[in-house]
């Protein structure tokens, strides 16, 4: 293998990559610099230079216009993430290793829950949520989420136990051990990977959820999105802060994925129900 | 199955019914899940679907709701009002294709570079990834700002010292590959009876010579069908009606290869790393060099992945909404797709009856991709 890295199919093939790279990190790399600079600064001749001198005022704007929505966002997801998780985790057990006659229609049928266009449901969600009083608030957008969540975190923690031996979970029955004992000291112990990987993809999908956000709440309780999609909308905006808006919607699932991002890509794939 | 649990004498009768005790337990806990989503999904499906042949519209506490057939979806296809949802269902067409096509292509000629022993390739792989973590609505606004006309793309060229671009992008009102409705019925025959015409060629090829003859025979027959004016025997709108791809949509394309380019990337590069080196190395040694190793042996061992991101990306497109919501507003006619009309329909205009038509036309779009998806993935999964 040695010299071949001097080749010139080589250098074409690092060029290609290399420019390719600067087409994905074009937009972030405008973002920021834009965030940062003074709205009069904003102009034709200079899109691309650098903030000079950098504006934190612009920014510090953004955020406290964002504020409220980022804490509706967090109290949002948590809870959404971590219910559609746990669930998830004791439908994927039950499917994988208590097989009953019929798991075979019900899983299909649970899955296809997971690529309806939300619209088809979307109005008789909204008359229920209004029905039970949790229409415009919280608590209903989390129904919406933990429910419509049920299919893909079943799906992953199905593939994740189906991976266990059956004997393990035999050895446990042979020990005494019930339907909640095996689940308790064999199955959940190990689940960890499979909560990680259940976790992030819940956590991005519901932060940067749209569609239940801008029909399903009230001015109050919206989620960054929302309000994202809302400071963009007008024409003559000023473009530092939509740019700053879109920073700070972006940061946490950012981080998630630059922390944890081979648990990312598991969820990725798993969401094309082969894993 | 009782049958066969009592046959084994071996197992102490307290334990066979603790068995079937946990058994039950099991199935209680799906339980829940199952009763949710069946309402949830199901339930709320069926009852758009009925809302859908209604004609429920307005905000007052008790309306008056009557059951009125297929109008509403009569309307949709044919009503002259409702030329948003038709021109909204071509745009549907022509951005799946060229997504399909973007991420495909670029996510293939991505991760075949990545296959080269490439220094970096983590690197590499993260930044194309990223993308993915971010919501549309993020990407969408980004790109909003690129794509002003005074903003960064047309700028591009101005920072290696080039004119800069003059292009509209997002407010471009150009159409073209322009058609009229009313010749679809038409063009959508031909096009079946090409892919029979096809079919029989290959039934033929593998001497199924009857099958092909069937099937040859049916594909003439829509074909003279069409040829002799049949088409135009399929009532379609009144008057006639043009449209055509959007140019404006360019920009949300982009955006959307932009942000989805990545998965097809990790599927393939998953793909690339499950062919064997020893299938590579026998191509070589017969005398293929690297592109045809990668033209005879690698691609079409990936065929199936492409099939898997087509109804992955494609059901994304049908459904597409956040996206174009936050680049071009919901407000933008040219760059309108049926998501974002029905959002307007029933909770701005509330047509609740009208919108849930154009739900239910999404819905059977995206079943149409997903269904067959399901059942052949689940099938070999229990075959194996």
């Amino acid at each position: 293998m040695t010299g071949i890295q001097f080749r010139p199919r080589r250098i074409l093939i690092y060029t290609v990559l290399v420019l390719a790279a600067a087409f994905f990190l074009m937009p972030i790399f405008m973002v920021v610099i834009t965030a940062f600079k003074n709205p009069a600064d904003i102009n034709l001749e200079t899109v691309w230079s650098l903030p000079n001198p950098i504006d934190l005022q612009g920014f510090a704007e953004a955020v406290n216009a964002f504020l409220p929505n980022l804490r509706n966002s967090f109290i949002l997801v948590v809870p959404a993430t971590i219910l559609s998780a746990l669930m998830g985790s004791m439908n994927g057990y039950v499917l994988s290793k208590w097989k009953f006659r019929g798991a075979n229609i019900i899983f299909p049928l649970m899955l296809f829950g997971m690529f309806i266009p939300y619209q088809s449901i979307l109005i008789p969600l909204f008359q229920f949520l209004n029905s039970i009083g949790l229409y415009g608030g919280i608590p209903g957008l989390i129904v919406a989420h933990v429910v419509y969540g049920l299919p893909i975190t079943t799906l992953i923690f199905r593939n994740y136990y189906a991976e266990v031996p059956t004997e393990m979970v035999e050895a446990g029955s042979i020990d005494g051990a019930g339907f909640f004992g095996i689940y308790r000291h064999i199955m959940f112990p190990i689940s960890l990977p499979g909560f990680v990987v259940v976790i992030i993809w819940q956590f991005t999908q519901i932060w940067n959820e749209f569609l239940f956000a801008v029909t399903l709440t009230s001015t109050d309780n919206q989620p960054i999105t929302v309000q994202l999609s809302q400071l963009a909308g007008g024409e003559a905006v000023k473009w530092n802060l939509p740019m700053a808006g879109a920073l700070l919607a972006a940061l946490p699932t950012l981080l998630v994925y630059i922390l944890l991002g081979q648990y990312f890509i598991r969820g990725l794939l798993a969401g094309s129900v082969k894993g | 199955m009782t049958v066969a649990r009592t046959q084994q004498p071996s197992r102490p009768p307290h334990r066979r019914r603790r068995l079937n005790r946990d058994r039950i337990t099991a199935i209680l806990m799906l339980l829940p899940s199952i009763l949710l989503l069946a309402i949830f999904v199901y339930g709320f499906i069926g009852q758009t679907v009925y809302t859908s042949l209604t004609d429920w519209s307005g905000l007052s506490l008790n309306p008056e709701i009557n059951f009125i057939g297929l109008k509403n979806y009569n309307d949709l296809f044919t009503g002259l009002l409702d030329v948003r949802f038709r021109q909204d269902l071509v745009n549907t067409f022509f951005f799946t294709i060229f997504f399909l096509a973007g991420c495909l292509g670029l996510g293939l000629l991505l991760a075949v570079l990545l296959d080269q022993n490439i220094k970096g390739e983590g690197i590499f792989r993260t930044i194309f990834l990223f993308p993915m973590a971010l919501s549309f609505i993020v990407t969408g606004t980004m790109w909003r700002w690129l794509f002003n006309p005074g903003g960064g793309v047309n700028r591009l060229p101005g920072v290696i010292g080039l004119q800069p671009l003059e292009l509209r992008w997002l407010t471009d009102r150009t159409q073209i590959l322009q058609f009229n409705w009313q010749d679809l019925p038409g063009i959508i025959l031909l096009v079946v009876a090409a892919v029979l015409a096809w079919m029989a060629y290959r039934r033929w090829q593998r001497g199924r010579r009857n099958a092909a003859r069937v099937t040859g025979g049916i594909a003439v027959v829509l074909a003279l069908f069409v040829l002799l004016g049949g088409g135009k025997a399929i009532p379609t709108t009144a008057l006639p009606e043009t449209h055509g791809f959007n140019l404006a949509f360019i920009g949300i394309i982009i955006a959307a290869v932009w942000q989805q380019s990545g998965y097809t990337m990790a599927m393939y590069l998953a793909g690339l790393r499950g062919v064997p080196e020893e299938l590579r190395e026998a191509a070589r040694v017969d005398g293929c060099n690297e592109l045809q190793v990668y033209r005879h042996i690698v691609l079409p061992l990936l065929q199936p992945i492409t099939l898997s991101a087509m109804i992955i990306l494609g059901h994304i497109s049908l459904k597409i909404f956040d996206l174009v919501f936050a680049m071009a507003g919901a407000d933008n006619a040219t760059t309108d797709v049926p998501g974002i009309l029905m959002y307007l329909t029933s909770f701005r205009a509330n047509q609740f009856a009208k919108g849930a038509a154009i739900a239910v036309v999404m819905l059977i779009m995206v079943a149409f991709v997903i269904v067959p998806y399901l059942y052949t993935t689940l099938r070999s999964e229990h075959e194996l």
